[in-house]
């Protein structure tokens, strides 16, 4: 293998690993703060790729971003409100149980109004310019995703660190009942946290579809499950931990296509997640974290 | 109270299964269509349907042993998926059709094609080009070309246009892609000598990255690509090879023959070589040249681009398939039909059509079109002696 083409596939795994972070933060988020697993997470990630085919369809892209990036809050939020706060107080299981009947909800109402046909994912311009350094070729988005996601992890990190809802958020994710007593807004905080996690989810989704082109009903639950797994690889709960959970499943996926043996690429990320919970249940980052969000 | 309801409901829904039975008249004979509405073959396997259906409304009757019978369609979807393909055949056997039209796809074909076999219904395939969909099987027949003569059909036109060195590209457990890139490579091989089919990669389904594979190939400088897929699949690979700056011809098997293709991949698609079954510009027989106008119209109501992918015009055949045996037959028991089948021959839309011993049509002549200016432009003929 040259240097160019394995400076390709890095690439392309970079890419894709950074698509797979940003998916990852919204499993870790809450998780670490209602200690849930949140099955639908995935399906958010799939309205968001149908919310961006409809709006291109009437608005060029500059408003279109905007609408898919609220939309997909409102939807993360409503669910969170719908289906998960009412058993606040029941037990996880419930909960979680719950977070899977809202993912096939998702995913046939999908199928439902959309058919299970395949839709053309919009091309937004500057996205897919494509660049070239020398034998080097890739489109303007692949350079995009990594970048984009390191800064918004930065930004993340830095309102969770220093802002008043980020110390309301960690003090949630350390004691839900102490922080309540104290007077901090459960409520206002969880959804906070589902609205950061879609919003991410929304990104990942535009930097996804945009590399990939096609959104059908059942386009967000692998990519879901793999983020999944990143987040548990990284130590859920663990922010930098979920960042770095999905460029190693990003980079790992891709080499193991490029050396021939893409038949095991999905093998390899779930063979990853039970060697990691045999040998370290808490993930990587999982022991050392002080903070749980 | 909530037990009162529920046992009226039970009752209600009793009623409706009984008078629906009663209901069924005497002069009616059921054809099943097995095709995939949902799944990676959706799109084709309802473009299929679409000229099964108009076939339906262009021959709504047919008249055994005196009596007229009107023929229903009763459609399954076998979603794409080996799995749901048994479920769906078992839902025609037990709805009793006379015989079965599809599908799309060659590897829900052959899982079905036991159960067709077992319940001794005769199944015509459409478009499915896998051997192994008729290959001993007495009660599948189809009206297709194979992939043997496909693989060796793309591979003599790459020679034929220069080309020394070829990249396979296939789908993982996907019979007709599979199948298809290994008789073409078979044929390549021999007609370019061994080493010439450089790369042999694989993808697993619903896989929408191809950056990887790509990369490897791309590495490797082919000057084709062959990569037989479905339509799903097919955009994808073809941009993303593009923006990776490969500029090899991709080619491709029947299954590409469809304008979501070339809406899907633009401009990428300009330059894009595929085998088909037909052509609309070159009508073959009297019956293709009604159809053409007829089908046309019926696409524009169905809301579908006015461009007859061949696809229906092999949906239409099939169709006409069955109706020509039972009309020869002049019965309309499953067993019959399928004896008159083997004897059949009636000119269709993709031309003169009868069967061989496998129950395969004897065809040996396929049309090849490049993408050119966004559409699909005739350039020739291939005819390839056995």
């Amino acid at each position: 293998m040259s240097l160019v083409t394995i400076l390709q596939h890095l690439l392309t795994g970079v890419s894709l690993g950074g698509a797979y972070a940003l998916i990852a933060i919204g499993y870790t988020m809450v998780y670490g703060i209602l200690r849930l697993i949140n099955f639908a997470h995935g399906e958010i990630f799939m309205i968001a790729g149908y919310l961006m085919v409809f709006s291109m369809a009437s608005f060029p892209w500059y408003i279109a971003i905007p609408i898919v990036l609220i939309g997909t809050v409102v939807i993360g939020v409503v669910i969170e409100r719908v289906a998960y706060k009412p058993l606040r107080s029941a037990p996880r299981m419930s909960v979680m149980i719950s977070a899977i009947g809202v993912s096939y909800l998702l995913q046939n109402l999908a199928t439902y109004l959309f058919t299970g046909l395949p839709r053309g994912y919009p091309e937004i311009p500057f996205l897919k310019k494509i660049f070239q350094f020398g034998s080097l070729s890739a489109s303007f988005v692949t350079f995009l995703t990594p970048v984009l996601t390191i800064l918004l992890v930065i930004l993340l990190l830095y309102i969770i660190n220093n802002t008043k809802i980020g110390m309301a958020m960690r003090a949630v994710a350390k004691d839900y009942e102490t922080a309540e007593i104290m007077g901090i807004q459960i409520n206002s905080v969880v959804s906070i946290t589902f609205a950061i996690g879609s919003l991410l989810a929304g990104v990942g989704s535009i930097l996804y579809f945009t590399d990939r082109m096609s959104v059908n009903p059942f386009s967000g639950s692998l990519p879901g499950l793999k983020c999944f797994v990143a987040a548990v690889l990284g130590g859920i709960g663990s922010i930098p931990g979920a960042v770095v959970g999905g460029f190693i499943l990003g980079l790992g996926e891709t080499f193991l296509v490029a050396l021939g043996y893409s038949t095991f690429s999905d093998a390899f990320t779930f063979g990853l997640l039970i060697v990691m919970l045999l040998v370290r249940p808490t993930g990587l980052f999982g022991e050392k974290a002080t903070e749980k969000v | 109270m909530k037990k009162i309801i529920s046992l009226f409901l039970l009752m209600v829904v009793f009623t409706a299964m009984l008078t629906s039975v009663a209901f069924a008249a005497d002069e009616e004979i059921t054809i099943g269509v097995f095709e995939p509405f949902t799944g990676e073959n959706g799109g084709g396997g309802f473009q299929e349907v679409l000229g099964v259906r108009y076939a339906n409304e262009i021959y709504p009757t047919i008249e055994v042993g005196g009596t007229t019978y009107k023929i229903n369609l009763f459609e399954v979807d076998n979603k794409s998926d080996k799995t749901e393909a048994v479920t769906a055949a078992q839902s025609l056997v037990s709805k009793g059709v006379v015989a079965v039209v599809g599908s799309y796809g060659s590897g829900v074909s052959i899982a079905a094609g036991e159960i067709f076999a077992e319940a001794q219904i005769p199944a015509m395939g459409a478009s499915c080009t896998n051997p192994q969909v008729t290959f001993g099987n007495d009660y599948y027949f189809r009206v297709a070309f194979l992939d043997p003569f496909q693989g060796t059909v793309m591979a003599n036109y790459a020679i034929q246009n220069g080309a020394t060195k070829a990249a396979v590209i296939t789908q993982l457990g996907d019979d007709y892609s599979s199948g298809l890139g290994s008789f073409f490579v078979t044929a390549f091989t021999k007609l370019a000598g061994e080493g010439a089919v450089v790369a042999q990669e694989q993808f697993q389904t619903n896989q929408t990255d191809f950056k990887a594979i790509l990369t490897n190939i791309k590495a490797l400088e082919p000057d084709v690509i062959f990569a037989p897929s479905s339509i799903v699949t097919a955009p994808l690979l073809i941009k993303q090879a593009r923006e990776l700056g490969i500029t090899a011809t991709i080619m491709g098997g029947d299954t590409w023959e469809n304008v979501t293709i070339i809406e899907n991949a633009g401009a990428d698609s300009e330059g894009v070589v595929l085998s088909t079954f037909f052509d609309e510009a070159e009508p073959a027989t009297a019956e293709a040249e009604s159809f053409v106008t007829g089908f046309k119209e019926y696409l524009v109501a169905n809301n579908q681009p006015d461009v007859i992918p061949a696809v229906s015009a092999l949906g239409y055949d099939a169709y006409l398939a069955v109706l020509t045996a039972i009309k020869n037959a002049d019965s309309v028991d499953p067993n019959a039909i399928r004896d008159a089948l083997v004897t059949t021959e009636f000119d269709g839309v993709t031309g003169h059509i009868s069967f061989d011993e496998n129950g395969d049509a004897d065809k040996n002549m396929a049309f090849i079109k490049v993408v050119e200016g966004g559409q699909f432009k005739f350039l020739q003929t291939v005819t390839i002696a056995e």
